[in-house]
């Protein structure tokens, strides 16, 4: 029987929910109490249950645990997983994002704040520094966003291993062609408007969220002020922002299925960080970005919250699970692409990532 | 003749990592040792707390204390303060958070 699992990391834990039907859901945890988990991947590759988990305590540091039953139980290496270089001199302080490859089922990519991309090639028991990335001369003038200085997104492409782009805030888009050795800036037309002088930098945009659409060479981003799509694979990117509420917001996410349909959560501003008019909103565009429509039915108004950029995620079920997770620690699930929404959880912690996934 | 051994008392929240260890006991070398030494030496059979109270630099995580006979030594040399022969070494977790 497919179980449906929503893994919720926060500030204090992370919770896991489960469902066999997408209506009724059972809520465990919490695990690792106390410690703030910021990055999440659900492993099925191969058919698998594992469940990777960026895990920090505010004590004792960053480590990555990892379960293999689909996050009921969880070990931790006994040697540091994950760990910059003695030559490096530098110490890692959260790792951000864990992204199984589609292209290799034994690799896993880790982001982590300072700004540097890890790879693993053994499911994710042990991390190697990119060095391609590390030493990239742009390194050095990269600037922390709000939240740190990181790698947060990562997206391989299906298909072609060789081609991986990251993003961070604020360095932007970086791509490589060669599987990780060589990187390059790739930003053209994604607009860094807090700029003095140049609003089109090579790079130094602040992007919050990449997230792959289905169609030809398909991209979607959520920037500190803009909403993009790219159809050359992030060579070039144009403004999708015209008829929605406003181009702020932290997340955005792409059918796993269906070429061209997109949601993002919009925020009211950089300076007004809670829902348009304070109603908790996705929107959905069907046609990568020309016109979108407001999905509501289910989310709260009166809603001075917000969504963070990895706090949402998608299933691969048919139709598509929408599940996004808040900041005032409530999780609320789509069965429908959105249509209505549910509350499958709430009076968590802060929520700072939400994966879901079918396990067989 | 032998150097009374140091004593390194765990905090409760690392105990559970190594199956209730409240106490490692580190043999110590005639001549003094520092901080830096005396961790290898007492996480080389826990190599989990290696990582708990240090990070890949040495250097002893910013929540975490390490007092040498009820001095705090990461007040002063930190790492590379002197820690003599039978001294009692406690690690704890500093007060903070929210």
């Amino acid at each position: 029987m497919t179980e449906t699992i929503v893994a919720i990391g926060t500030r204090k834990g992370l919770w896991i929910a489960r469902s066999a039907d997408r209506q009724d859901w059972t809520l465990e945890g919490p695990h690792f109490l106390m410690s703030e988990v910021a990055s999440v991947a659900v492993d099925t590759r191969q058919g698998r249950s594992t469940v990777l988990a960026g895990v920090k305590s505010w004590h004792w540091g960053p480590t990555v645990q990892a379960s293999t039953d689909g996050g009921r139980t969880w070990t931790e290496s006994a040697e540091r997983a994950l760990a910059f270089p003695a030559d490096t001199d530098t110490a890692l302080e959260r790792v951000w994002q864990l992204t199984p490859d589609p292209n290799d089922a034994d690799v896993v990519w880790a982001g982590v704040e300072p700004h540097a991309l890890f790879k693993s090639t053994d499911r994710g028991e042990h991390y190697e520094l990119v060095r391609g990335l590390w030493d990239h001369p742009h390194r050095p003038t990269w600037e922390p966003g709000f939240g740190g200085g990181a790698v947060h997104t990562i997206v391989p492409e299906p298909g072609h291993p060789e081609s991986v782009l990251v993003a961070m805030s604020a360095g932007g888009v970086y791509r490589s062609g060669d599987g990780g050795q060589t990187w390059a800036p790739s930003n053209p037309g994604i607009r860094a408007g807090f700029m003095p002088d140049n609003e089109y930098p090579e790079y130094g945009q602040c992007v919050h969220k990449v997230a792959r659409g289905q169609g030809e060479g398909e991209l979607f981003a959520q920037n500190h002020n803009g909403v993009y799509r790219s159809h050359d694979n992030g060579a070039t990117w144009d403004s999708i922002a015209e008829g929605l509420p406003t181009d702020f917001g932290f997340t955005v996410l792409a059918h796993p299925r269906r070429p061209g349909v997109v949601w993002v959560v919009p925020v009211a501003d950089s300076g007004e960080r809670i829902p348009p008019d304070a109603q908790l909103q996705v929107q959905r565009s069907d046609d990568a970005g020309a016109t979108w429509r407001q999905q509501a039915s289910g989310l709260p108004d009166h809603s001075y919250t917000c969504v963070l950029r990895d706090a949402a995620s998608l299933d691969a079920a048919d139709p598509v699970g929408i599940y996004i997770g808040t900041r005032n620690g409530d999780v609320f699930a789509s069965a429908d692409e959105g249509e209505t929404f549910q509350r499958i959880a709430t009076q968590l912690p802060d929520v700072l990532v939400v994966r879901a996934a079918q396990l067989a | 003749m032998p150097s009374a051994p140091v004593r390194v008392i765990l905090p409760g929240m690392l105990r559970d990592l190594v199956g209730g260890v409240a106490e490692i006991e580190v043999e110590s070398p005639s001549e003094s040792q520092t901080v830096a030494e005396l961790l290898d030496r007492a996480f080389s059979g826990h190599r989990i707390l290696d990582g708990k109270v240090r990070d890949e630099r040495g250097q002893i995580r910013r929540h975490v204390k390490v007092f040498v006979n009820g001095e705090d030594a990461t007040r002063g040399e930190g790492i590379g303060a002197p820690v003599p022969a039978g001294a009692r070494v406690h690690i704890i977790n500093a007060v903070s958070g929210g």
